[in-house]
């Protein structure tokens, strides 16, 4: 500790030009000390963007849509950069999200209660989860392989299940409201979700052997880690947590589809994670900044749709928009730290 | 043996160890009493790191039975083998570079706070940064990436992280590697300093022929997964370890 305030000491000591910039420096990197600190700046500056050229950007109406949009890519994000840390990610997350609403409107029909028929629903997510986990630790097989098989296998269960026909989710009102109905319900699952999923991270063994499996496999194996049991644990996670949103949703759309979801879904789960800084490379990242990276995914969404951009350029206009979202933040991070002079 | 059974630390007897069709360990015995220091010197390869990984219960041997105490067991965790005490600077460290000083040093043995077992941040930083005062070797922070920091300084944290914890093991597999003279200095008086309290059992891997015989009471040579010379470190001496390394080196080549 007294070394830090011996090289503090040394900064005011410097020629004066030097040591405005490094005071320029200082007060910025006082914000930035925060790792979620730069991709804050970049909702910031959306939302302000957004506000300034459109008059009904910040009112209730549109603050729950926003909200829709980006209460399911945060909760995927929770899953997915809780495998990214830990080097993995599952490309068929999108897949799960829509077989769960499927599952439970089945086992409803069987004859469950709907919170059972819930759980149930959420049992066979982990197991798929699971599934997937063994595969890949045990057989030794990419993630990216095993959930690209699985991306296409469980399309087809849903298909067959479905039969390819919507369905209405089963339940009365108030249930139906509190999982997905009334606008914000969504996004305070999603808030839950985040805080409970941070928590998991930064204040929990579990957390931090996954930080410390994707930062360095062996090492943490050495230190006694069961790295393939951290990798199982977090490929459950992301299953269950996407078959909920899954449910989620379909609860507040009003109806089950067998092509919701998809790879949309899961590559806005992903794109939140390193938009909030997680890294594609394993061993950092951090939930609030997958938040952030949602609710950025979600005014981009909402902004150009209220501006009326034209549909066919939509998508290729979110794109470039997500990029330099990415870019940006992942500049911002590195003078952060020091290493962009 | 059974009239030393009291000092004996850690006993392996008759290690086999292989890795596909490497035969990284044939056959070898090593014992470590209470109080003392083994040196285990060898060329690249021989297969030194296998031998301690298999106490640190990384590896499990194909054949081979592992004493502590006097006792056999069967090491099939690296919690296991901490259980008994044993612990370990492996020769990569087994750091975390994206991970902080301080969590590295209490990384699979993390401090937690009664409630809901959530992990004891301020008490680790607080307890790491006295470990590492302890040895003496500077660190800017406790809170640093470990990536940030100099060969040295990681290699003074995992040898913190492995003293500290009251191991009465100790296997260290290269831990001068990367250190600065004073720096070496300070791990070297640590290590002494552990001698002199009497019950610690420390083997240590090393490449430097002179300053193991100087530190350590007694040396083994291992080669080609065997031990080949065996010795007190005040009977025998630089010139006598190469011999010994030339003469199995040339025995190796003419088989
Ligand atoms: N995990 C592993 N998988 C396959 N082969 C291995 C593994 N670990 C070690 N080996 C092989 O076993 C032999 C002994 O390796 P080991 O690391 O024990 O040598 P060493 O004596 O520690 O050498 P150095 O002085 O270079 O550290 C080598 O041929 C090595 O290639
Ligand atoms: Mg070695």
């Amino acid at each position: 500790m007294s070394t830090n305030s011996g090289r503090a000491g040394g900064a005011q000591a410097a020629a004066p030009a030097a040591a405005g910039l490094r005071g320029l420096r200082h007060a910025v990197s006082g914000f930035l000390v925060w790792r979620e600190a730069s991709v804050i700046l970049v909702a910031v500056l959306l939302i302000l963007y957004f506000e300034l050229t459109n008059a009904n950007f910040l009112t209730n109406a549109n603050i729950v849509t926003v909200s829709q949009f980006v209460a399911a890519p945060a909760i995927i994000a929770c899953g997915e950069i809780m495998l990214l840390i830990c080097k993995e990610i599952d490309l068929s997350a999108g897949q799960t999200f829509a077989l769960a609403p499927f599952l439970v409107y089945f086992g409803a029909k069987f004859g469950l209660p709907v919170i059972p028929a819930i759980l149930v629903a959420l049992l066979i997510c982990a197991s798929i989860g699971l599934s997937i986990g063994l595969i890949t630790v045990l057989l030794d097989v990419p993630s990216f392989v095993t959930t690209l098989g699985a991306f296409f296998l469980i399309t087809g269960i849903t298909l067959t299940i479905s039969r390819g026909f919507p369905a209405t989710p089963p339940g009365g009102h108030v249930l139906a409201g509190i999982l997905g109905a009334f606008g914000y319900s969504e996004i305070i699952w999603a808030f839950l979700i985040v805080f409970g999923t941070h928590v998991l991270l930064r204040h929990t063994r579990w957390g931090l052997h996954t930080s410390a499996t994707g930062g360095n496999e062996l090492a943490a194996a050495e230190a006694g880690i069961n790295v393939k049991r951290i990798k199982v644990g977090n490929f459950i996670l992301v299953a269950v947590l996407a078959g909920f949103t899954g449910i989620i949703e379909a609860y507040r759309v009003g109806s089950n589809d067998p092509l919701a979801g998809g790879a949309n879904m899961m590559f806005f789960g992903v794109a939140s994670g390193v938009i909030g800084g997680t890294a594609l490379t394993g061993g950092s990242g951090t939930i609030i900044g997958g938040l952030i990276g949602a609710i950025v995914l979600g005014v981009l969404q909402d902004g150009f749709t209220l501006q009326g951009i034209n549909a066919f350029l939509f998508d290729g206009i979110i794109g470039a928009a997500i990029l330099i979202a990415m870019i940006v933040n992942i500049r911002l991070a590195l003078w952060q730290r020091g290493t962009v002079r | 043996m059974s009239g030393n059974a009291k000092t004996e630390a850690i006993r392996a007897e008759s290690i086999v160890k292989r890795f596909g069709s490497v035969l990284a360990l044939n056959g070898v015995s090593i014992r470590v009493e209470r109080g003392e220091t083994l040196g285990i010197l060898g060329d690249n390869g021989a297969g030194k790191s296998t031998l301690i990984k298999i106490l640190t219960g990384f590896h499990q041997p194909d054949s081979g039975q592992v004493f502590v105490n006097g006792t056999p067991v069967t090491l099939n965790s690296v919690d296991h083998a901490r259980s008994l005490g044993i612990e370990c600077v492996y020769q990569d460290l087994a750091l975390v570079n994206t991970l902080s000083v301080y969590h590295n040093m209490f990384l699979n043995r993390e401090l937690r706070k009664p409630f809901l077992g959530l992990l004891d941040h301020a008490e680790m930083r607080r307890q790491a940064a006295a470990a590492l005062d302890d040895i003496g070797v500077g660190v800017p922070s406790v809170r640093a990436e470990v990536a940030r920091l100099s060969g040295g300084q990681r290699q003074a944290i995992a040898v913190a992280r492995a003293v500290h914890t009251n191991a009465r093991i100790l296997l260290l597999d290269e831990p001068l590697a990367a250190m600065g003279a004073r720096e070496a200095g300070l791990i070297i008086d640590l290590i002494d300093r552990l001698r002199s309290r009497g019950d610690i059992a420390i083997a240590m891997i090393a490449h430097n022929y002179a300053q193991t015989l100087d530190i350590c009471d007694r040396v083994v040579l291992v080669q080609h997964g065997e031990i080949t010379f065996e010795s007190h470190s005040t009977e025998t001496s630089v010139e006598e370890l190469l011999e010994v390394v030339r003469r199995e080196y040339r025995a190796a080549r003419r088989a």
